[in-house]
């Protein structure tokens, strides 16, 4: 596994906050998804090691936390909110709507792999249901009519590259 | 009656025009200016302040924050530390978030006071994973208080220094349960402790004394060093001091956050006024006034029975409407003020399809350490599921009773409770609907009706 320079410093860092090496697992492991962009078999034994562990601390982890993923996902990651203050507010129409848009189905990589869908539990911003998160940012009150907005404005940035 | 105004003191600069999230925008402000005195103070004076404030925890338990604090074992030799519980994850409630974006400093100077009152040398801020920006907003903000003093390792000129760091969790909601959340810190499976022995004030992170407190607890606890925990406690009501921030989401003209003094404000208030009603051609049929873990209200029941006012026990007799947004309030009418989510449900929604859909969010987050709640949690979902997408029968109300029955008071960690309550109370109260819910079906659906199994 290569990681950039600046992920290895950032790992460098993060691991002098705790007494205990064993607490940077979690930092690590975010670390490593946003540098490789998922957690490979081998991402878990090189955690592992940089941690004084056995590969099953990192892989029990990996395998319990929602956020940390097994395989590539789309370019795009779109994060639908399902749980109870959207979904009274239309968060299933929401979600149908971005596969709709991009001809895929929960949790798949979108044909051409431009975006994951995914139907998430509670993000939190309950108050601007339904609410949806693009890779690290969140897009509040998205009815369908502004999935499509959204979408639309995904194809052009991927077609801007 | 009107509703009180709102008595904006954690909220006081959130939606503020021209209010930044940087030190600069902080310090022109006032900030930090409570902390420069509290360093001057001796750390017991501070406790006995949050002590007379009868502060009361913002997470979820309305726990005493003073008597927790009390509760830490000094005498062990071992590092005491604070985490802060900045996890958020109770469905309905999204308070924090706006805390930790937009005033993250206010957030700072109370933990900072909190540590010097505790003699703490290092506090984690646990923040849920599914705030990055967030997460990025408090390192930059902790940056700038390091260097100008505020944070690190000599603060204000004192001799005494502390360090803060961001730990950021990734998508479990049992890590906002403080043990979870501390064995999450240890970087290992959230599974909740039993307690006892491991009572985060004695056994925590580490097994050192640990304090965790909610972040809007925190931010109490600079304006109760600012203004003394006597003046804070002529905030609000007897019991339930201060002021709360309440979450409203769901069917109603004005969803949004409303910091209210405890218990001057009710739930019809809050609802009807504050939050505009119901949406045009509806009406209120369900709230769950404590985030979703909360037993479920419904519009047109009553609440009687006796309750202390001042020194003499009075008869009460409330509807929804009546009933006083604080802790003891709810609790006395069978739920909980809990985090502050106040979810509304309007007639479009069907009840066994709402109570499908906790249930399929408590499926996921139970950590599957004890067996009642791994699979009552399961069966609960996989019976809501059938009724909505297969075969529904009149008995299945009962059969999802009987197994949330099962499940509380039989956990290590009160997740066992959070998950039953919602179909104990959906089906006490709503019982006719899960009974009819088979016939209901026949008839075709409503177009607007929302989707949520």
């Amino acid at each position: 596994m290569e990681l950039k320079p600046e992920t290895l410093r950032a790992i460098d860092e993060v691991v002098t906050h705790y007494p205990v090496k064993r607490s940077a697992a979690l930092p690590l492991l975010h670390l490593v998804q946003a540098d490789q962009g998922y957690i490979s078999a081998g991402a878990v034994e090189w955690i592992a090691a940089r941690l004084d562990l056995e590969p099953i601390n990192i892989y029990e982890l990996v395998t319990f936390y929602p956020m940390f993923r097994q395989q590539p996902i789309g370019r795009r990651h779109i994060k639908v909110c399902r749980t109870l203050s959207c979904a009274i507010m239309g968060g299933y129409r929401t979600c149908a709507e971005f596969q709709k848009q991009f001809g895929t189905g929960l949790g798949e990589v979108s044909p051409g792999g431009e975006v994951t869908v995914e139907f998430v539990e509670c993000l939190a911003s309950c108050g601007t249901a339904p609410v949806v998160m693009i890779d690290d940012e969140l897009h509040q009150k998205v009815d369908v009519a502004r999935a499509q907005a959204l979408s639309a404005q995904i194809r052009a940035e991927a077609g801007a590259h | 009656m009107p509703a009180p105004a709102q008595h904006r003191l954690i909220f006081k600069h959130i939606d503020e025009a021209g209010y930044s999230n940087d030190l600069a925008c902080y310090v022109r402000n006032g900030g930090y200016e409570i902390l420069r005195k509290a360093v001057t103070r001796k750390p017991e004076e501070l406790i006995d302040e949050v002590k007379k404030s009868g502060l009361r925890g913002r997470g979820g338990a309305g726990f005493p924050c003073g008597v927790k604090w009390s509760l830490v074992d000094r005498k062990s030799g071992k590092p005491i530390y604070l985490v802060v519980n900045a996890d958020e994850s109770e469905p309905g409630t999204f308070k924090d978030r706006y805390i930790m974006h937009q005033d993250p400093h206010q957030l700072i100077e109370g933990i900072m006071i909190s540590c010097f009152a505790n003699n703490v040398k290092v506090a984690y801020i646990y923040i849920r994973g599914e705030f990055p920006a967030g997460a990025r907003i408090l390192e930059q903000a902790i940056a700038e208080a390091r260097a100008a003093n505020y944070v690190g390792p000599s603060i204000l000129g004192t001799a005494y220094g502390c360090e803060i760091y961001v730990h950021r969790g990734a998508g479990a909601y049992i890590c906002g349960e403080e043990t979870g959340l501390i064995e999450s810190l240890e970087g290992k499976r959230p599974y909740p402790r039993i307690k006892p022995p491991y009572f985060p004030a004695v056994l925590g992170l580490y097994q050192c004394p640990t304090i965790v407190n909610n972040v809007e607890t925190l931010c109490h606890v600079k304006h109760i060093a600012d203004m003394g925990g006597e003046a804070y406690a002529k905030i609000g009501t007897p019991g339930n001091t201060g002021t709360r921030i309440l979450c409203v989401s769901g069917h109603v003209q004005r969803p949004g956050y409303y910091e209210f003094e405890v218990g001057k404000c009710t739930l019809g208030q809050l609802l009807h006024e504050v939050c505009g009603g119901p949406l045009p051609g509806r009406t209120f049929k369900a709230v769950i006034p404590g985030g979703s873990s909360a037993k479920i209200l419904r519009f047109g029941e009553r609440f009687k029975g006796k309750r202390k006012v001042g020194a003499e026990m009075a008869d009460y007799d409330w509807g929804v409407e009546d009933i006083p947004m604080d802790f003891d309030s709810l609790a006395m009418i069978g739920s909980m003020g809990g985090s502050g989510g106040v979810i509304v449900m309007d007639d479009s929604v069907s009840m066994v399809e709402a109570l499908g859909n906790i249930n399929a969010f408590y499926s996921h987050e139970s950590c599957g350490q004890c067996t009642p709640c791994r699979e009552g949690s399961l069966w609960m979902k996989k019976i809501t599921a059938r009724m909505v997408h297969g075969a529904a029968r009149p008995e299945d109300g009962q059969l999802l009773k009987s197994v949330a029955d099962q499940i509380a008071g039989r956990t290590i960690c009160a997740f066992g409770e959070a998950c039953a309550w919602p179909t104990q109370s959906f089906i006490a109260k709503f019982g006719d609907e899960f009974k009819g819910y088979a016939e209901a079906k026949k008839a075709p659906r409503a177009v607007d009706a929302p989707e949520l199994v």
